[in-house]
């Protein structure tokens, strides 16, 4: 039984592993290099960012389709107001996170004021949103940022990894607490899973969910700041390809550690496992196109697999009965 | 309520004549691990009756159907005989249907965002190779074939939107039609109902019992599963009885008593059934209602007093059930208000966390929906109101399981694991979850609505004496419940409502099931002039 249990908890730790250990086999000379290791962990960090934010909304049963047009939008808002007119970095900074939290907010509002579907509203707002990136860019890619942030985000590096990804590693750790040990993390676990037991139980269904879709719209922002530093700019299209693998690592991460539980350490793993065998089918030589078949795939596996996982559950209760 | 003598024996009665016996099960038995579920049970469901299957929750009932439905595969051993013919067994899973079961659970099995055509069709429809449906003409036949039945549904109404009692009504015509189909015309089948009445009112439990007697008259033979033996009693010929997974009795049900099944259930007797209202003296009022008016009740007024177990009841449709969620704010007021803790609130404003902060509580009868996330662990269910007890910033959670562990010996609920999932405990032991949830969080004032429903009868005494003692400790108990022997042996007072009134109010002697049935129903007859009983200022 509890051996069932560790195999559940840690069978998508053992694929990552598995895939590790077969590119090393494959690639002794381009995969198992610690430069591709620190290349691995630093570049993803904004995916990780960005599926850390989309965990609040899920957790309290909102789905956020916004989150990539946001942070498309805090990356051009920073490079709009720093690289082009001249602000200073901090106050460009703030001006992007406050531009996702604005959006995280507006979706908040037509989801708690409204009564209106999360799914829906999200596809709406992101997708307006990012016509007004598209719009205040004149569809250009922009450039000329201070390279400050860079400094910040991707080119000062600890044990030779860019700093980003302690960043994301923080923020995992933060998210994971706030889950886990706070009373905070148990009532949007309710909200999420039971309405109606949430209300009846004095709960503040309308502000959680508020605050849900308010945080992820923030934390998009944020990767959106962390973004740009990485690429030195902006362009406003390239942020809507981390949609579908935010989601596929949420929803993998939900079937790893606390399985059945969107989770920050499930997120992480998820996370880099996906990349991880990205960066070794590209190393092996493999089309681009198998990044998309690869994340694509990886959401259905995912959602699969939790549906088993409760299947199972399921199946020992009616033995139980 | 004189017993009526009978000569005859427990043999089945002669109505089944000659005509081999529906079902004949025998030697069956199953093994979960090595805990025997069943055990050398045998179960034979004579043509033309109602067999009751009676048993504690854990008695083997539910692994007894779902060897029927072909879902469990039973140990080497067992026959099965439909119809006289012997049929082998593991059953196939769907093969069931060829042989004329059909089962109807407490879930019903409806779609709720279809249709009730849509939903009395689903099977034929979805295996029908026709490129075209003619609606109309499957309207029509729908409302002959409900016409067959004696009632009135129409086949374009949405499920969701009918009363509980049609959809049930629904559910089992569906699954009657569906047999009749499979069958040739001297075949019978057999409708096994699994709770089919738990989540009814009772007026609706009269629709279904005269269902099943038109069924039973027509077509098959039914095995009634309940918790509810005045439910058993009224419907069933016979009824076995399983204890600990073996068959205990199989006895004809008139020559059994209340109490007798009661003891053959559960193998003691229960107080409660002795238990006689005591008066209390009444403490001060804690609660006042004044002029409430929701969906369906109006103009309600009564008070209630510290330590005092107050019942509220009444058919269908007279609006008892609502009050508690109005009370609690859950539900929409239209007007009214409530004095608790030496506060007036407007009704109307009131919200589920204003009526907390006035301490009280609300148990619902919807325990999935309303009352628990089945999916989480019981801890997180039974300790949501207290969390910021325990740190909400940096939680403590092993204190949190262990004091989650101590309330779980504290109110006896099995297995005493704070990891469980929710889902996995009984009715009874989900209930006294809940209980254990509301009751550390020191309600002054405890709303509750159904609390037994699903719940097996030894659970049923233990939430009784939980709710006795804290009504000894001072709590004001507020109970709106159809069951009306719960309501008798839990009650110092109760008040019937008829038409969205409070139309009587019960004290003292009067407390006793027949009274409040009898006031129940005369409070809705609705012809002679009703004197609504103030409650003393």
């Amino acid at each position: 039984m509890s051996a069932k249990v560790a195999v559940q908890r840690y069978a998508l730790v053992g694929a990552w592993i598995a895939v590790i250990i077969l590119f090393s086999i494959l690639r002794p000379d381009t995969f198992a290099t610690t430069a591709n290791v620190q290349n691995i962990l630093g570049s993803q960090a904004v995916l990780l960012v960005l599926t850390l934010g989309l965990m609040l909304p899920l957790t309290t049963g909102d789905f956020d389709l916004s989150i990539a047009s946001v942070l498309s939008l805090s990356a051009m808002v920073l490079a709009l107001l720093n690289g082009e007119n001249g602000w200073p970095l901090l106050p460009a900074i703030a001006a992007a996170l406050a531009a996702g939290l604005a959006v995280g907010l507006f979706n908040g509002a037509c989801v708690v004021l409204l009564g209106l579907d999360s799914f829906i509203v999200t596809l709406g707002s992101g997708t307006f949103v990012a016509g007004v990136v598209t719009w205040i860019s004149d569809s250009r890619t922009v450039t000329g940022m201070s390279p400050q942030l860079s400094e910040w985000v991707i080119n000062n590096r600890l044990f030779g990894v860019s700093l980003v990804f302690y960043y994301g590693l923080a923020l995992a750790i933060v998210l994971w607490y706030v889950l886990t040990f706070t009373a905070l993390g148990r009532r949007l676990l309710f909200v999420g899973r039971g309405r109606s037991v949430a209300r009846l139980s004095g709960l503040r269904v309308g502000p959680l969910r508020w605050s849900a879709l308010a945080g992820s719209g923030l934390i998009a922002a944020l990767a959106g700041v962390l973004y740009a530093g990485s690429t030195g700019g902006a362009d406003p299209t390239s942020g809507a390809s981390f949609l579908l693998p935010a989601f596929a690592a949420a929803y993998l991460g939900a079937t790893a550690v606390t399985p059945g539980r969107f989770n920050a350490w499930g997120a992480f793993i998820a996370v880099y496992f996906l990349v991880t065998g990205i960066t070794g089918l590209q190393l092996l030589g493999v089309d681009s196109f198998v990044q998309q078949l690869f994340y694509g795939g990886a959401l259905i596996l995912a959602v699969a697999l939790s549906q088993i996982v409760r299947r199972r559950a399921a199946g020992r209760e009616a033995v139980a009965a | 309520m004189t017993p009526e003598l009978h000569t005859t024996s427990a043999a089945p009665s002669g109505a089944a004549g000659a005509a081999a016996p529906v079902i004949s099960l025998r030697h069956l038995s199953k093994r979960f691990g090595g805990a025997a579920a069943l055990d050398d049970v045998a179960l034979t469901i004579e043509h033309g009756e109602v067999h009751g299957l009676l048993g504690e929750n854990g008695s083997g009932k539910s692994t007894l159907i779902k060897v029927l439905a072909g879902y469990h595969v039973p140990e080497p051993g067992a026959e099965l005989e439909v119809n006289g013919q012997p049929v082998r067994l593991p059953l196939a899973p769907n093969r069931f249907r060829e042989l004329g079961l059909a089962f109807v659970h407490q879930d019903l099995g409806l779609i709720g965002d279809l249709t009730v055509l849509e939903n009395l069709r689903v099977g034929d429809l979805s295996s029908s190779r026709s490129l075209h449906i003619r609606w109309s003409r499957e309207r029509r036949a729908a409302r002959e074939t409900f016409a067959r039945y004696g009632f009135d549904l129409d086949p374009s109404a949405l499920v969701n939107e009918l009363p509980e009692t049609d959809r049930a009504l629904l559910a089992i015509v569906r699954a009657v039609e569906e047999m009749r189909a499979a069958l040739a015309h001297d075949q019978r089948g057999l409708l096994v109902l699994d709770e089919p009445t738990v989540f009814l009112p009772r007026e609706g439990v009269q629709r279904l019992f005269a269902l099943v007697r038109d069924v039973v008259a027509r077509d098959a033979s039914v095995l009634f599963v309940s918790h509810d033996l005045d439910e058993v009693r009224e419907i069933t010929d016979r009824v076995t009885v399983l204890r600990d997974g073996r068959v205990h009795a199989t006895v004809a049900t008139r020559e059994a008593t209340e109490a007798q099944l009661v003891e053959m259930i559960i193998g003691r007797s229960l107080a409660a059934h002795h238990h006689t209202a005591p008066e209390r003296p009444a403490g001060e009022v804690t609660l006042a209602v004044r002029n409430l008016g929701g969906r369906t009740v109006h103009d309600v007024d009564f008070e209630a007093h510290r330590g005092e177990i107050l019942g509220l009841t009444g058919i269908i449709g007279s609006g008892f059930d609502e009050v508690p969620y109005l009370l609690f704010g859950a539900r929409p007021c239209q007007v009214g208000e409530l004095q608790v803790g030496g506060r007036s609130h407007p009704l109307p404003l009131m919200t589920p966390r204003a009526a907390l902060k006035a301490r009280m509580a609300l148990i619902p009868a919807d325990r999935q929906v309303d009352g628990s996330v089945g999916t989480l662990s019981v801890t997180d269910n039974a300790m949501l109101q207290v969390l910021d007890r325990y740190r909400p910033a940096a939680l403590r959670l092993r204190r949190l399981r262990a004091d989650t562990h101590d309330l779980l010996e504290r109110f006896d609920v099995r297995p005493r694991d704070p990891q469980a999932d929710y889902e996995s405990l009984s009715g009874g032991n989900q209930q006294k979850v809940l209980l254990a949830k509301w009751l550390q969080t020191r309600p002054e004032v405890l709303l509750l609505h159904e609390p037994t429903q699903g719940v097996d009868i030894g659970a049923r005494e233990q939430i009784f004496n939980l709710l006795r003692s804290e009504a000894d400790r001072g709590t004001t108990i507020v109970v709106a419940s159809s069951d009306h022997e719960q309501l008798a042996a839990l009650c110092d007072r109760v008040l019937v409502f008829g038409r969205g009134r409070v139309a009587r109010e019960l004290t003292g002697g009067d407390v006793t099931k027949s009274r409040i049935a009898e006031q129940a129903l005369n409070s809705s007859a609705g012809t002679a002039s009703i004197t609504t009983e103030e409650p003393e200022v």
